[in-house]
């Protein structure tokens, strides 16, 4: 890397942490370089100092180069033989807990949410589940809460939710109004929106499932084993950990204390 | 070849192919044999159906071991590595595999200008990056990024790619250490693999 790009990327960074706790400094260094070279058009900034002194001093401007930072590309029953892997393998044995807690960590706008809590609604376990729905970035979650999402999305939605073993029509739990799905109110009856950072909180709850899909891979190895850490502390004995379809846990120090269940979906449990 | 005794050290190869990919890909890595010691790290772009059989087609046809790139990865001697299709594929200085979710370049997920650009960051002057045929402009700008940073270049001769606009595309943006029929460029990792290993 030109050594002035590295330098002025580390304090941005620091600069960020030191203002606004926001902890991107164990981020995957490829892509949150990229993300502050596109910041850095939007603002306008010729250089990454020019930027850092911009939002130093101006929270608003902070807040919308987190919105550049964090990445929410999301989609709902996102690979779908994962979520039917998890209707088929995890929900018979979730069935025999009393009551359910889960952790999605990352929720970004909510996409994840949903999902599940289709899912678990379709299996009967939405009444008795908890849902912790967690994100470092706060216009995410807001927009997680309002379960709004653009009509054009939710076509492709529907495909997935039909791939994933969804057994209604999918229209069933949204009304459509002005290109937009309003999802069912109730499905978020049991959810808690929180801000939580991976990267600096600890564990909040006991959970016996924690789906943390598409995060990781922009954490590098000592930030993907703190989260790791926080989610084997979290999880019940034999609780349940899923990640996205191409993340693993396999070069994490903690690779001897899940077992797959089915490794190719990365659907794993504590051991 | 423009002299084989110009060509530097280098500590691995990144290659970016789109449109006619699969054939320029098998033709240019099947001769080389096992023992081959640098790593090759590939963005090929495919349509949405023919994702699945990627590393099925290049590990019966290829004799060094091919793997889809997975997240956190250590890039290791002698591997070929094709990133994941949907998702782009970079170089971390501790000289890992990462994988990205953000938008997509030239509509394209994984991104050749990505992963050229990263892997320049990590190797300097130590890296080779080919660019071979396809229908897009993505590598035109990474393949700028390695010059930049000191690697060398090589671009498949539009008049040998199958499908000329990549290539094009980046002649027009940078003049690359060596533009050269596929044979060439396979004869030229050879040789670089010599002089380094």
């Amino acid at each position: 890397m030109e050594p002035n790009t590295e330098i002025e990327l580390r304090l941005l960074i620091e600069a960020i942490y030191l203002k606004y706790s926001y902890d991107f400094r164990d981020y995957s260094g490829a892509s949150i370089k990229r993300r502050v070279q596109h910041a850095l058009s939007q603002f306008e900034c010729a250089t990454i100092s020019a930027l850092q002194e911009k939002v130093l001093h101006d929270p608003t401007a902070f807040m919308q180069l987190l919105q550049l930072l964090t990445i929410p590309v999301s989609e709902m029953f996102r690979d779908p033989s994962h979520f039917l892997a998890i209707r088929q393998e995890v929900v018979p044995l979730l069935k025999t807990y009393p009551s359910i807690k889960i952790w999605i960590a990352g929720c970004s706008t909510g996409e994840e949410v949903y999902s599940m809590a289709i899912l678990l609604r379709e299996e009967g376990l939405l009444d008795r589940t908890i849902i912790y729905a967690t994100d470092i970035n706060p216009r995410s979650l807001e927009k997680a809460k309002q379960g709004i999402f653009s009509m054009e999305n939710v076509r492709a939605y529907t495909a997935n939710y039909q791939q994933a073993g969804g057994q209604r029509s999918f229209a069933d739990y949204y009304t459509a109004a002005y290109g937009y799905a309003i999802f069912d109110k109730s499905l978020c009856e049991n959810v808690t929106f929180a801000d939580h950072s991976l990267a600096t909180d600890s564990v909040f709850s006991e959970t016996q499932l924690i789906s943390c899909r598409n995060v990781l891979i922009y954490f590098n190895k000592k930030l993907q084993d703190r989260a790791f850490g926080l989610f084997h502390e979290s999880l019940c004995h034999r609780g349940f950990l899923v990640l996205g379809s191409k993340e693993t846990l396999d070069f994490s120090s903690y690779a001897s204390q899940f077992v797959p269940l089915v490794k190719q979906e990365r659907i794993y449990r504590k051991s | 070849m423009n002299g084989a005794v110009d060509l530097p050290r280098v500590e691995a190869i990144v290659v970016g192919a789109s449109a006619g990919g699969v054939e320029a890909l098998l033709t240019l890595l099947s001769p080389l044999r096992e023992g081959f010691l640098l790593p090759i790290i590939v963005v090929l772009h495919l349509p949405d159906e023919r994702r699945s059989q990627l590393a099925e087609v290049f590990t019966r046809r290829l004799a060094l071991p091919v793997v889809e790139a997975v997240d956190k990865q250590d890039i290791s001697a002698g591997t070929v590595y094709f990133a994941t299709p949907g998702y782009h594929l970079s170089v971390e200085q501790d000289r890992s595999l990462s994988l990205s979710l953000e938008d997509r370049l030239h509509h394209s997920r994984p991104s050749i200008d990505y992963l050229f650009e990263s892997a320049a960051d990590v190797y300097g002057p130590a890296l080779a990056a080919v660019l071979l045929t396809g229908a897009n402009h993505d590598g035109a700008r990474g393949l700028a990024q390695v010059k930049r940073l000191g690697g060398l270049t090589i671009v498949q001769d539009p008049a040998d790619a199958q499908v000329s606009t990549m290539p094009t595309a980046a002649l027009k943006m940078h003049q690359p250490d060596h533009i050269l029929p596929i044979h060439g460029i396979g004869r030229l990792l050879v040789e670089l693999e010599r002089i380094a290993c």
